[in-house]
C-alpha cells in the first residue's frame, strides 16, 4: 500500500493496576478500507479501541491519525476530528427522537435556540442514505435495536468521520438486519471511509471485511488479508494454539433416561408471546431450544423459572405439579438460570467474584444469620479452579472481567447450589472462542453427571453440537422436536422456517404428554399449520 | 461520572524505553508463547504508587479529613480536648445525624433514598411526647413511638419495593404529609416536657457519657456487623448493585428494600425521641427539619454513591462528626452561619471529587 495508512498506531502500552492490558500493540487502518479486530475476550481489543478513542490515557506509544500525531483528551475530541466509535450497547438516549440523537451534542442552532425543522431535516436524508426510512421525530426507543444501531451509524456519519470503529454490532441483530448493515458498511468502504469491524462471528468477517488484525494477551500477533487467511488459520491464531479438534459431541446416544422428566412444561401461554408451548428435560439430558428471535425462546425460559407470570399452562418439576411465582421459588426448587444479558442481568457489577458467584447459595452458607466465610472461601476456591475462571483472585471486582470467565462464575453461581435442571440462555454469546468449548465441554460433562439442561441459542451449530433433543418454537409455540443424528442444521432451519420437523413431524406436546389443550388449538389459527402436515 | 481512570499521558510517556522487533503486524502465532496466563496475574507497575494514592483517598479520605480538622482544633482552639467539648458538644450533636446517616447508608445501599425521615423525627417524637403527657408509662410511650416509626417505614418501603414507586418521590410523600401529620398529634402547639424515665434516652449520662452517644455507638456498631457478617447485609449490596440479576439468581428483592426503609424509619423514630427528650419540649414543627439532607451529606461524604450497592457504616458515622465538627469549627472561628454553610458544600464537592468512580 502506497498511501500512508489513514491510522497508525505503534507500541501502545496500556497497564491497569499494574496489569498490562496492552504491550506494545501496533496497529494499522488504510483509508477505505474494513478492518477486521479479532481476539479472544480479555485480548485487549476493547481497551485498544478506547485508548485510540480518548476513553482511557496510553502509558506509552504513538498513535497517528489522518497524516499527524493524535493524543484525543475524549471521545468528543476523537469524534471532531472524524473518528467515531459504535459500542456493542448502542450509547445513546433513549426517550429522545431519533433526529435529537443523530445530533446530540451537535444541535443545529439558530439564534441560539434548537432548529428543529433543520435537525429533523438533516437526520432524514441521513437516515435515507441507509437506505432507512422512520420518523425522525418519534423516540429512539420506540425503534428496534437494528434502527438504533443505523442512528448510531448515522450519528458517526453526520460528523464526517473518517474512521467508524464497530464494536460487535453484530451481536443484538438478526440475520436480515445483519445484511443491511453489511450493505451500509460496504457503501462507507465505497464513499472512502474506514471501517474497524470487531466480531467474534467469522462468517461476518470473510462476509465484509478486506483485512484482519488478530490481538492476543495483550498484543498483536497477525496482520493479513482476508483473502489470504484460512479459518483454521485464523482461530488458530486467536487461540495461541493448534485448535484442539472439534468438540467431540458424543451424545447421549438417545440413551434417553427413563426417569421421570426434571421439567415437564404443557402448553404456556402468556399474552402473544407465549402460544402453546411444551418442553421437557429429564436427567442427564441436554435439550435445545431452537427458533428465531421473538420466537418465544427466552419467554418459555422466563416462564418456566417463575420470572413471568403465565396466563394458563403447567409446569412440573420431578413429576409434581408446581406454581412458581417468583425466581426465588423456582431456585428452591433446584432450578437454575443464566440469563442472556449477563450485564444488566447477571452480574453484580461491583462485587467480587467470591459474592457474585454464591448470591444463590448464600442462604444456604448462613450459620445463625451470618455468613460462614471460611465455607464460601471453600467453595469458590473449588470452582474457580474446577472451572478455570480467570481472575487475579476471588476478591477481584467481577466487572474486571472478561465476558467468557463473567459468564463461567453465572454457571458457577448455579453449579455450587446443586441444582437438577440448569436453564442456559445464550451461555456462549459475545464470548471469544475458548471460553466458549470450556463452557461447551462443562456442560456436557454436567449432563453426562446427571444435570438436566434446556439450552437456548440462536447459533445453529452450537445446538446441533451439544443437545440431545431439540424443541423448535415459532411464534410463541412449539412447533417440532429433533432428537440425536436427526439434529442437523438444515432439519433446523426447516422447523424454525416451516414448522415442520423435515419428514418427522413431531408436535412435542404430544410427544411429552398428551395435554388436551395443545394439539387440538392448533390448526385454528396457525399459519404454520400447512408446513406441519404432511 | 469521569470514565478516566488515570490522568493522559504526557507526551514524554510516548517514547517507549525499548520497541522489541517483532511486535508490529505480521509475525504470526509465535511472538506470544506462554503468555497465555498473563492477563489475570497482578504485578506490580510503576503507577501503583499513584493508583495506592487514590485507592487510599476513597476509602479513609473522610476520615483524614475528620482527623485533621480535630488536630487543628486541639491546637488552635482553646477547650476542644476537654470532655465536655468532645462528649458534650460535638459527640452529642453528632450522635442524632449519624444515628439517622446509618439507616440511610442502607437504603442508600439498595439504591434508594429516604426523605422522610425528618418527618418520621417529627411523628415519632409527638406520639412519644403525647402519650408521656397523657400519663402513660415511658417505655410504653417510647415503645409505641418506635412502632409508629416503623409503619411509616413499611409504608415507604411498600410504595418502593411491591408498587415500584421511584424512591425519591415515594418518601417526599411522608417528607410533606408527615409534618402535617406530626402538628395534627399534638395540635401544633409546644408542650414542654418533663419526665425523666421518658427523657433518659436525651438527657442521661451513664457513666459521665451523653446516652445518645452511647445508643449512636451501639447502633452503629450493630448496623455495621449485620451488613459485614449476615446474609441481608450481602442481599442490599446485591439488590443495590443490580436489581433484575438479584432477583433471577433468587433473593427476595422486595422484602430486602422493605427491610430497609423500616429500618431507616425505626432510626428515624428513634432520633425523634432523642430530639423531643433533650429539648424538653414537643415541636412538631421544627423536630427534625433538614435531617433527611444532613443525613444524606453524611452518607455522601464518606464516599458512597447514590446509586447504590455500597454501603459504609463506618463511612456515615465519620461523615456526621466530620460536617458536625467542620461547622463547630467555623462557626467558633466567627465564620458567620451562611459562610460555613457554603464550606460545608465546598467539602462535599472536594470529598466527592477525590471519590469519583474510576470504573472504566
Amino acid at each position: 500500500m502506497a498511501d500512508p495508512p489513514l491510522l497508525s498506531m505503534q507500541g501502545i502500552t496500556k497497564q491497569f493496576l499494574g496489569v498490562p492490558a496492552l504491550r506494545e500493540v501496533s496497529f494499522e487502518v488504510a483509508r477505505g478500507e474494513v478492518h477486521a479486530l479479532i481476539g479472544q475476550n480479555g485480548a485487549g481489543k476493547s481497551t485498544l479501541i478506547k485508548v485510540l478513542t480518548g476513553v482511557y490515557a496510553r502509558d506509552a506509544g504513538r498513535i497517528e491519525f489522518d497524516g499527524r500525531e493524535v493524543a484525543f483528551p475524549s471521545p468528543h475530541a476523537a469524534q471532531l476530528a472524524g473518528l467515531s466509535t459504535i459500542y456493542q450497547e448502542v450509547n445513546l438516549v433513549p426517550f429522545r427522537s431519533v433526529a435529537e440523537n443523530v445530533f446530540l451534542g451537535r444541535e443545529p442552532k439558530r439564534l441560539g435556540l434548537i432548529d428543529w425543522g433543520r435537525m429533523n431535516r438533516e437526520a432524514a436524508a441521513i437516515l435515507r442514505r441507509l437506505d432507512l426510512d422512520v420518523d425522525v421525530t418519534r423516540p429512539l426507543h420506540d425503534y428496534a435495536i437494528a434502527t438504533q444501531q443505523m442512528t448510531a451509524l448515522a450519528r458517526a456519519l453526520s460528523t464526517a468521520a473518517k474512521l467508524v470503529i464497530m464494536d460487535e454490532p453484530t451481536s443484538a441483530l438478526a440475520e436480515q438486519e445483519v445484511q443491511t448493515l453489511f450493505r451500509v458498511i460496504r457503501q462507507l468502504r465505497d464513499e472512502g471511509i474506514a471501517v474497524v469491524f470487531v466480531s467474534h462471528r467469522l462468517d461476518e468477517l470473510y462476509a465484509v471485511c478486506d483485512r484482519v488484525t488478530v490481538m492476543r494477551d495483550g498484543r498483536t500477533v497477525a496482520q493479513r488479508a482476508m483473502a489470504d487467511i484460512s479459518r483454521y488459520e485464523l482461530v488458530s491464531t486467536m487461540l495461541g494454539r493448534e485448535l484442539a479438534e472439534e468438540l467431540a459431541h458424543r451424545r447421549s446416544a438417545d440413551a434417553a433416561p427413563d426417569g421421570p422428566p426434571v421439567l415437564e412444561a404443557t402448553d404456556l401461554h402468556r399474552g402473544r408471546a407465549l402460544d402453546g408451548v411444551s418442553v421437557s428435560v429429564r436427567p442427564g439430558e441436554i435439550v435445545g431450544l431452537a427458533g428465531l428471535l421473538g420466537s418465544g425462546r427466552t419467554e418459555t425460559a422466563r416462564a418456566v423459572f417463575g420470572a413471568d407470570p403465565l396466563d394458563s399452562g403447567t409446569v412440573a418439576v420431578a413429576g409434581t405439579p408446581v406454581a412458581l411465582r417468583s425466581p426465588r421459588d423456582a431456585v428452591e426448587r433446584g432450578i437454575g438460570f443464566a440469563p442472556e444479558d449477563r450485564k444488566t442481568e447477571g452480574i453484580i457489577p461491583q462485587l467480587s467474584v467470591r459474592e457474585n458467584m454464591t448470591l444463590a447459595l448464600l442462604p444456604h452458607l448462613r450459620r445463625h444469620g451470618i455468613v460462614d466465610r471460611r465455607r464460601q472461601g471453600e467453595i469458590v476456591d473449588r470452582f474457580v479452579t474446577a472451572i478455570g475462571v480467570k481472575c487475579s483472585s476471588p476478591e477481584q471486582p467481577i466487572r474486571e472481567l472478561s465476558g467468557g470467565n463473567q459468564q463461567k462464575v453465572l454457571l458457577a453461581r448455579w453449579l455450587c447450589t446443586d441444582p437438577k435442571l440448569l436453564i442456559l440462555d445464550e451461555p456462549t454469546r459475545g464470548i471469544d472462542v475458548g471460553a466458549k468449548r470450556d463452557i461447551q465441554v462443562l456442560v456436557r460433562r454436567l449432563a453426562d453427571e446427571g444435570l438436566a439442561v434446556l439450552l437456548i441459542s440462536s447459533e445453529l451449530e452450537e445446538i446441533v453440537a451439544d443437545a440431545d433433543r431439540v424443541v423448535t418454537l415459532r411464534d410463541g409455540r412449539s412447533v417440532a422436536e429433533l432428537t440425536g443424528d436427526d439434529i442437523t442444521e438444515d432439519a433446523l432451519m426447516n422447523a424454525m422456517a416451516t414448522g415442520a420437523a423435515a419428514d418427522t413431524a413431531v408436535d412435542s406436546a404430544s410427544d411429552t404428554a398428551d395435554p388436551p389443550a395443545g394439539p387440538a388449538t392448533a390448526p385454528d389459527h396457525d399459519p404454520t399449520t400447512a408446513g406441519r402436515q404432511p | 461520572m469521569s470514565s478516566r481512570p488515570d490522568t493522559p499521558a504526557s507526551p514524554a510517556a510516548a517514547e517507549p524505553d525499548g520497541q522489541p522487533a517483532g511486535t508490529t503486524a505480521g509475525t504470526g502465532p509465535g511472538t506470544t508463547a506462554g503468555g497465555a496466563t498473563a492477563e489475570g496475574a497482578s504485578t506490580e507497575g510503576g503507577r501503583g504508587g499513584r493508583v495506592r494514592w487514590s485507592v487510599w483517598a476513597q476509602r479513609y479520605g473522610a476520615l483524614a479529613a475528620l482527623a485533621a480538622l480535630f488536630v487543628y482544633n486541639a491546637i488552635a482552639t482553646p477547650y476542644f480536648l476537654t470532655p465536655q467539648s468532645l462528649l458534650f458538644i460535638l459527640l452529642r450533636q453528632a450522635a442524632p445525624i449519624a444515628i439517622v446517616a446509618v439507616g440511610m447508608a442502607i437504603v442508600i445501599g439498595t439504591g434508594g433514598i429516604d426523605l422522610s425521615v425528618g418527618s418520621v423525627m417529627a411523628i415519632a417524637g409527638q406520639v412519644g411526647a403525647v402519650l408521656v403527657l397523657g400519663g402513660q408509662p415511658a417505655l410504653l410511650a417510647v415503645l409505641a413511638a418506635l412502632l409508629v416509626a416503623a409503619l411509616c417505614g413499611l409504608f415507604n418501603g411498600t410504595l418502593v419495593a411491591r408498587f415500584g414507586v421511584q424512591p425519591i418521590i415515594a418518601t417526599l410523600i411522608l417528607f410533606i404529609a408527615g409534618r402535617g401529620i406530626a402538628q395534627l398529634i399534638t395540635g401544633g402547639e409546644l408542650q414542654p416536657l418533663s419526665n425523666p424515665d421518658f427523657q433518659w434516652i436525651g438527657l442521661a449520662r451513664p457513666l459521665g457519657v451523653p446516652a445518645q452517644v452511647i445508643i449512636a455507638v451501639v447502633v452503629a456498631v450493630v448496623a455495621w456487623l449485620v451488613m459485614r457478617l449476615t446474609v441481608y447485609g450481602r442481599y442490599v449490596l446485591a439488590v443495590g448493585g443490580n436489581e433484575t440479576a438479584s432477583r433471577l439468581a433468587g433473593l427476595p428483592a422486595a422484602r430486602v428494600k422493605l427491610l430497609a426503609y423500616v429500618t431507616s424509619g425505626v432510626l428515624a423514630g428513634l432520633v425523634g425521641l432523642i430530639a423531643v427528650s433533650a429539648t424538653s419540649a414537643s415541636d412538631a414543627n421544627n423536630t427534625g427539619v433538614g435531617m433527611e439532607l444532613d443525613a444524606i451529606a453524611a452518607v455522601a461524604v464518606a464516599g458512597t454513591p447514590l446509586t447504590g450497592g455500597k454501603v459504609t457504616i463506618p463511612g456515615a458515622v465519620v461523615g456526621a462528626v466530620l460536617l458536625k465538627l467542620l461547622q463547630n469549627t467555623l462557626i467558633s472561628k466567627g465564620v458567620t452561619k451562611e459562610v460555613a454553610q457554603i464550606v460545608t458544600g465546598a467539602v462535599i464537592v472536594l470529598a466527592l471529587w477525590l471519590q469519583r468512580q474510576d470504573t472504566p
